[in-house]
């Protein structure tokens, strides 16, 4: 039986300076690259299919088959692009990873890139966390002189350059082709599929988009065998990942563990509620995941058990809120973030995001108006599955969600600004700072 | 549709009924062929398809592939696939539901002052949310405000409040004119269409997206709250400024033309046009305007009536028996230019006629009888997108012909057709079309010519001013001839092509037919009932002004000349002055101002009859509105009556009939004999040519377009500018024997050494002929002395 | 109580500050840029780091930036404007020398971020997009960054200031204002805003080694893990039969 929690990537991040090559090779790094560089390129994308990984930024397609789709024959030049953009709310496992381990990514590339017969890949990493680019451009640097980017790289006869690339700050890059118009150096716009970007991406070459955690998880795979991999999780959805826990838990954090643990078991890893508060409602992977209440503790944290509660698993970061929390503040606030970062580019996104935030406004402020709640329904209604993208489904997700577990909190929203049923105050936490200048990790 | 085989064409079934649609059919256009409308905003068949606005949102409850989409798919974007159903909101509650959503969110942030907006009354959305949206919006919140209209160039304004976001003009400046001079600009709600700086956009063709626009967020300055749509009447035409041959839609209101629109041409301008074509339309609007005729008497132009002016002219024509030269110019459309062709010939017994009002050689003469005159075009606007390669030799067709340049730019980017370009410059509108650039001096055309290889697809373009490059017009047809190439002539003016099958050339008469050769006299003599004609090749236009201004011509009839184009504008003067001459023209031009009786004539816009474009094809000109005056056509009929040798030409009708029945000519003709290249001149070359908005009359009036002309300047490589101690910026006095003009000079790289461009004929600076060179020529460039 | 007003005028909106045509771009800065040009397959994928780098130059996109990215990258000034306005990072007008960033997506306003960010913009005598009049300190209203374990998250250059309470926040703006230097939690010594600009623009300052490698609650599965003695199972050990408890009726 596997253990509750699986430490992979994270098992180096305690080491004495962990992010540097030194640290990385002390700790195993570079040996799945060396498998790989041995084996034929059709091989590792086999091996990573037979482990039944599927990709950790939200989506959860197949990562083995995506590689599988890059059509060889095709002339142009292969890509291999790391998505690296985290910014959908709640979701902060790939910033951490980055710092404390970038090689562990970068050594995922060799193996991605030789798979897929890449010899420049990038790695487009948001704009606004500027530490993460300096470990990543230095983890880069390293490699080149280690002999592990360039030409011929460690006597293979593979060549391959990784660009690291800064974005400046856009929501939307993480959906796989505004991310590759913004690296095209537009502006962060989705595109129309067909054509995928499998057969016509950066440059209208062949091109594969992952996201940093499926990458990363690539060299412990091909290290420690495909059954190996799949031998953890549940039945359809295999292998460890990462499961991010913040709000108004006692300790939050990174948990790295076998998909199909259950919150409740999360939960107590993180010591549970703050003291004297009970938990009010939670997002199982990110705002753009339709909400949870207590009732959902138990199901298992997998793709088929949050589909089953009509939610998803998306980049797994549990937002956790207590009772004294105003889901019509969290559910504007999370609005808010979609009409920040809604492209513009269709008009139920645009307009709808418009709207949403001025109805969910005045039912916080307590101004909203008789039907103003079944009004919000129906816009969300004339925004969902109408959009260019799926940005707009997650705004929607929040609110019809919220409104379906939290309905008459909404409709107080008609006499009672949210801000008296639920003092702002008290759902804030601050904590104070021990002598050594470390958090402390107990909440008030 | 012809060449499309059975084996493309998928069968799928759209509320209900059968329909078949050559494969790669968007859903939409499938439903349009069946007469299904499916509202739509960022769509448009002639941009990329882009399933932004959502507008077009229908059901599909079966991809072909017996599974359904669990929403509805935007039908803009959406191939047709066999077996596929659709269902529009005329079937589907759940796709009428969408649009309806759709329409409702497009206007909450829409203002509602269609009251006063231009497109009020002809609007897309306003059309679309009657028939597509509720009744009643269920928005109470506050909309997005943004100051009111903000002025992109000199003629379009953008109201970013009625703004949909749609993207067809940033689309069309991006993929159809190359000019992303406007783009989209922030984001989210916030997002807008922006530009960057202020003042004119080196555009020539941003017109367009005034019409394309499917709100009221572009509106022309010349157009704005001029009318409402349904006061409008419209007449189909074609356009008189170039010989590109846009069909236009052309709006009048109590009499007077309001707007233009680029006409829907598919084999031309498909839905295009430039912006002279567009808003270039009220020169004949000016104090200059000719109501009357005019007669020079003590040395002054007198009102006179038509009797009296007729009579004058007669006289003098006369009196000057058969010395006389006839000039036409290239403002006329066929049917004019032939009248012109007969008045000379039958009437005035003379075939010293010529429409050319610029420089020109006497290769290019025996060029256009040889090869051009009565004979087709082996290339089309369609062939110009199927070619495997287009040399450009001697045109720059931005300026010259601008739906050529878009025709190419549509080649380039859509299938990638590969675009040589022969010449001294790779101009900003060369590189839209990435053309491979084989550099020459002017004069050397020819040779480089010679450098690339031509097979049975190429194309060759060729201009006007390849008639001042020795050798370069028969190496063009030798060249072509020996490969099996396609070649055609791109006459600047939309006069010329016409001119030349009417035979306003001293060497051929219509349809081509040799002066010379007597068979062809006798075919026309009979055609006309005269008993002969003149069997001499007359004066060319050089030949006919330099002999005037000796005295050695006696007379001159003129159409729509300006002493400024010809090669020397002094010589033109002095024959003006010199000579006896019969002016017939719209407004009091130069050259009428200078003649002893001015007939006026008929703006294009009061007028019917025909224009030849580039291509050979005939494009119908109708009256849009009604003249005082008669056609040129009528004028001359008056003034052959009154010379006693009847011209026999009722109206333009008569004038087309006859110039058809004549036919083309069959016969032999005088080869084109090779023409030896000469070496350009030593020192700093002139090369140029005539821009789109230039000091050109058709321009007149429409100040605002001024503006956005590209700016006088001298060209030159970093080299030679180097070499002459000049930086970019300085302004340099460039003159010929017979004056200067002072411009400030760009540094540009992609232009031959040793060569300079200099603005041939800009507003408010002398013309080349005024200054006394032409293209290829040695010029004197000097730093202009600073003033004190 | 949510922050700012709904905003529904935009009189300034769809351009750089083009009046303001100060630059300090120089032929180094253009070497520079052409250094960013080279590192891609096509020039214009630079654009974003190049804005980077012209915002390291003149604390925001100045006019003569947006000039010379468009030489560079082969397109039209205004292609550019679209690309600059679109990213929230890039500036119309200059930065503070410190740029502060409050995060007041939900989870972060909730958690204090609301109270943080009124706490710090009182302080600094600014609002959102201001800078203040000595031009130290520049602030602004930002989305999730991406460290909501952390939360309430406040930024100062793009550098983690975790954990932030508004007593702290104070204190740390008191310190950069007299130049006391300030440790993120998470990265390198506070410099600027400009040099930090720089490392976006991918010319790394060798401050890589700085910091820690990661916070305690990065590490906070991995140490309970350690202290439980739970590992992923070592390859070829037996596949799961049972995965992990409390997993009833999805396990296989």
């Amino acid at each position: 039986m596997t253990d509750l929690l699986t430490p992979v990537l994270c098992e180096n991040w305690g080491t004495e300076k962990s992010w540097k090559l030194s640290a990385y090779l002390l700790s195993g790094g570079f040996s799945a690259a060396k498998k790989a560089l041995k084996l034929a390129p059709a091989d590792v994308v086999g091996i990573v299919k037979d482990a039944g990984l599927r990709g950790r930024g939200g989506a959860g397609f197949p990562t083995g088959l995506k590689w599988s789709f890059v059509p060889q024959d095709n002339p142009n030049p292969k890509y291999l692009v790391v998505n690296a953009d985290e910014s959908e709310p709640g979701t902060c496992k790939d910033m951490p990873l980055l710092l404390a381990s970038p090689h562990t990514l970068l050594e995922g590339i060799v193996i991605s890139s030789y798979a897929i017969n890449c010899h420049t890949a990038f790695v487009y990493v948001r704009g606004e966390v500027v530490h993460v680019a300096r470990r990543l451009q230095a983890a880069v640097a390293e490699l080149h002189e280690a002999g592990w980017l360039g030409k011929n790289i460690q006597g293979s006869g593979f060549d391959l350059d990784i660009v690291i690339h800064s974005g400046a700050g856009a929501y939307i890059c993480g959906e796989e082709t505004a991310l590759l118009d913004s690296l095209e150096g537009r502006r962060g716009q989705p595109r129309l599929r067909p054509p995928f970007p499998a057969v016509a991406g950066l440059y209208a070459s062949p091109t594969v988009i992952n996201n940093v955690e499926s990458i990363s998880t690539v060299p412990s795979i091909i290290k420690n065998g495909a059954e190996w991999f799949a031998g953890m999780g549940t039945e359809k959805s295999n292998g460890f990942t990462f499961y991010s826990l913040s709000g108004h838990v006692k300790r939050p954090g990174q948990f790295e563990a076998p998909l199909g643990i259950t919150f409740r078991q999360l939960l107590e890893l993180s010591g549970g509620m703050r003291d004297s508060h009970e938990l009010k409602f939670w997002t199982p992977g990110g705002s753009s995941t339709p909400i949870l209440t207590p009732e959902h503790l138990d199901v298992p944290l997998d793709y088929e058990g949050m589909a089953s509660v009509g939610s998803m698993l998306g980049t797994k970061a549990m937002q956790v809120f207590d009772e004294t929390t105003s889901v019509v503040r969290t559910t504007l606030r999370w609005s808010e973030f979609y009409k920040h970062e809604s492209c513009g580019k269709c008009t139920p996104c645009r307009e709808g995001t418009w709207w949403l935030v001025q109805l969910l406004r005045r039912l916080e402020a307590g101004e909203g108006q008789e039907g103003d709640v079944d009004k919000l329904l129906a816009v969300t209604e004339d925004i969902n599955g109408l959009s260019f993208c799926a940005l707009a489904g997650g705004a929607v997700a929040c609110v019809t969600s919220a409104v379906r577990h939290f309905r008459p909190e909404f409709e107080l929203g008609y006499t009672t600004p949210a801000w008296e049923s639920f003092p702002y105050e008290r759902s804030a936490v601050f904590i104070k700072d021990r002598p050594d200048g470390q958090s402390e990790g107990g909440r008030v | 549709m012809s060449d499309i085989v059975a084996s493309d064409l998928v069968t799928l079934t759209i509320d209900g009924i059968e329909v078949s649609v050559p494969k790669g059919t968007t859903i939409i256009r499938a439903a349009e062929s069946i007469g299904i409308a499916i509202p739509r905003f960022c769509d448009h068949p002639l941009l990329d398809p882009r399933g932004s606005c959502r507008q077009c949102l229908v059901e599909i409850p079966d991809a072909g592939n017996g599974r359904g989409f669990p929403v509805p798919q935007t039908s803009c974007t959406m191939p047709v696939a066999p077996g596929m159903v659709v269902q529009t909101a005329a079937s589907s509650e759940k796709a009428k539901r969408a649009q309806n959503g759709i329409m409702e969110l497009l206007l909450i942030n829409h203002p509602l002052d269609c009251p006063i907006c231009d497109k009020g009354g002809e609007c897309p959305l306003q059309n679309q949310a009657l028939l597509a949206g509720r009744g009643e919006s269920r928005f109470d919140a506050k909309k997005r405000r943004f100051p009111k209209p903000t002025s992109i160039n000199g003629q379009l304004l953008l109201d970013r409040e009625r703004c949909v976001l749609c993207a067809r003009c940033t689309r069309f400046a991006q993929e159809i004119a190359d000019d992303p001079y406007i783009a989209l600009v922030e984001r989210g709600a916030l997002q807008q269409v922006g530009r960057v700086g202020e003042g004119p956009l080196r555009s020539y063709y941003l017109g367009n997206v005034v019409q394309i626009c499917p709100v009221g967020a572009f509106t022309a300055k010349s157009y704005r709250f001029e009318s409402r749509p349904f006061d409008l009447v419209s007449t189909d035409t074609t356009c008189e400024h170039c010989a590109s041959g846009c069909s236009l839609r052309v709006d009048r209101r109590h009499g007077t033309v309001r707007r233009r629109l680029a006409g829907n041409n598919p084999s031309v301008n498909e839905e295009w046009n430039c912006d002279k074509g567009r808003f270039c339309f009220v020169y004949g609007r000016g104090a200059d305007r000719l109501t009357h005729p005019l007669i020079r008497e003590n040395g002054s132009l007198r009102p006179a009536s038509w009797p009296e002016a007729l009579a004058a002219a007669a006289a003098g024509l006369s009196k000057a028996e058969k010395s006389v030269g006839v000039l036409t110019g290239g403002r006329l459309t066929t049917e004019n230019a032939y009248a012109y062709s007969k008045f000379a010939r039958a009437v005035l017994g003379t075939n010293s006629i010529d429409f050319r009002s610029r420089p020109f050689s006497v290769e290019e003469t025996d060029f256009l009888a040889a090869e051009v005159a009565g004979k087709e075009v082996g290339v089309s606007y369609g062939d110009l997108e199927n070619a495997s390669q287009v040399v450009l030799v001697g045109i720059e067709p931005e300026d010259e012909s601008p739906m050529i340049l878009l025709r190419l730019i549509k080649a380039v980017r859509k299938r990638g057709l590969k675009v040589v370009l022969v010449d001294f410059i790779n101009t900003y509108g060369s590189k839209k079309l990435k053309a491979r650039w084989i550099q020459c001096r002017p004069g050397e055309e020819a040779k480089a010519l010679a450098q690339v290889e031509l097979d049975e697809k190429s194309v060759i373009l060729v201009g006007e001013r390849a008639a001042l490059s020795a050798g370069t017009l028969s190496a063009v047809a030798k060249l072509s001839a020996e490969a099996g190439a396609s070649w055609a002539w791109i006459p600047r003016r939309a006069g010329d092509f016409g001119a030349v099958q009417a035979g306003c050339l001293p060497n051929v008469l219509p349809g081509g037919r040799p002066v010379t050769q007597s068979a062809a006299r006798v075919d026309v003599a009979a055609a006309w009932e005269v008993d002969s004609l003149p069997g001499e090749i007359g004066l060319d236009a050089a030949a006919i002004l330099a002999a005037a201004a000796e005295g050695d011509l006696a007379a001159l009839v003129t159409a729509g000349i300006d002493p400024r184009d010809f090669a020397d504008s002094h010589i033109a003067r002095a024959a003006l002055e010199q000579a006896f001459v019969v002016s017939l023209e719209p407004r009091l031009s130069q050259a009428a101002s200078l003649a002893d009786v001015v007939l006026p004539v008929a703006l294009i816009e009061e007028q019917s009859g025909s224009f030849l474009n580039w291509e050979g094809r005939q494009s119908v000109v109708n009256q849009v509105v009604k003249g005082s005056v008669p056609s040129d056509l009528r004028v001359l009929s008056a003034l052959a009556d009154e010379l006693g040798s009847p011209l026999g030409l009722k109206d333009a009708a008569a004038a087309a009939a006859e110039l058809g029945e004549l036919g083309v000519w069959e016969g032999s003709r005088a080869a084109l004999s090779a023409v030896g290249e000469k070496q350009p001149g030593e020192g700093l070359i002139l090369g140029s040519w005539r821009e789109l908005f230039d000091a050109g009359s058709g321009a007149d009036g429409e100040e605002s377009l001024q503006t956005e002309s590209f700016y006088p300047t001298a060209v030159m490589n970093p080299k030679t500018a180097a070499g002459h101690g000049f930086e970019n910026g300085d302004r340099l006095v460039v003159s010929g024997p017979r004056g200067s003009i002072t411009v400030p000079l760009l540094v540009y790289p992609d232009i031959v050494e040793d060569v300079i461009w200099a603005s041939f004929n800009a507003r408010g600076l002398p013309s080349h002929g005024e200054i006394g060179v032409v293209i290829g020529e040695p010029v004197n460039v000097g730093k202009e002395e600073a003033k004190v | 109580m949510s922050g700012k007003e709904f905003q529904t005028y935009f009189p300034h909106s769809g351009r750089i500050d083009e009046a303001n045509t100060s630059t300090e771009i120089d032929e180094k800065t253009i070497a520079e840029l052409e250094e960013i040009v080279a590192r891609y397959p096509q020039p214009r994928s630079a654009v974003l780091p190049m804005l980077h780098l012209v915002q390291s130059v003149d604390g925001r996109v100045s006019p003569r930036g947006l000039e010379v990215i468009a030489e560079l990258a082969g397109i039209t000034p205004a292609q550019v404007s679209g690309v600059a306005t679109f990213y929230t990072m890039y500036r119309k007008h200059p930065a503070g020398k410190h740029h502060i960033g409050i995060c007041v997506t939900a989870l972060c306003a909730v958690m204090g971020g609301d109270i943080l960010y009124d706490k710090v913009s009182e302080h600094l005598g600014v609002g959102d997009g201001e800078t203040t009049a000595d031009g130290s300190f520049s602030l602004e209203r930002i989305e999730c960054n991406a460290a909501c374990d952390f939360a309430p998250v406040m930024m100062v250059n793009w550098e983690f200031l975790d954990n932030m309470t508004p007593e702290k926040a104070t204190q740390i703006l008191d310190d950069l204002a007299v130049g006391r230097p300030v440790k993120p939690n998470r990265g390198a010594t506070l410099t600027s805003f400009k040099e930090n600009e720089r490392v976006l623009a991918g010319f790394n300052d060798g401050r890589a080694d700085e910091g820690v490698s990661a916070g305690e609650p990065s590490l906070l599965g991995l140490s309970i893990a350690k202290e439980r003695g739970w590992a992923a199972p070592k390859p070829g050990a037996a596949p799961k039969e049972e995965a992990p408890e409390a997993k009833e009726g999805s396990g296989k």
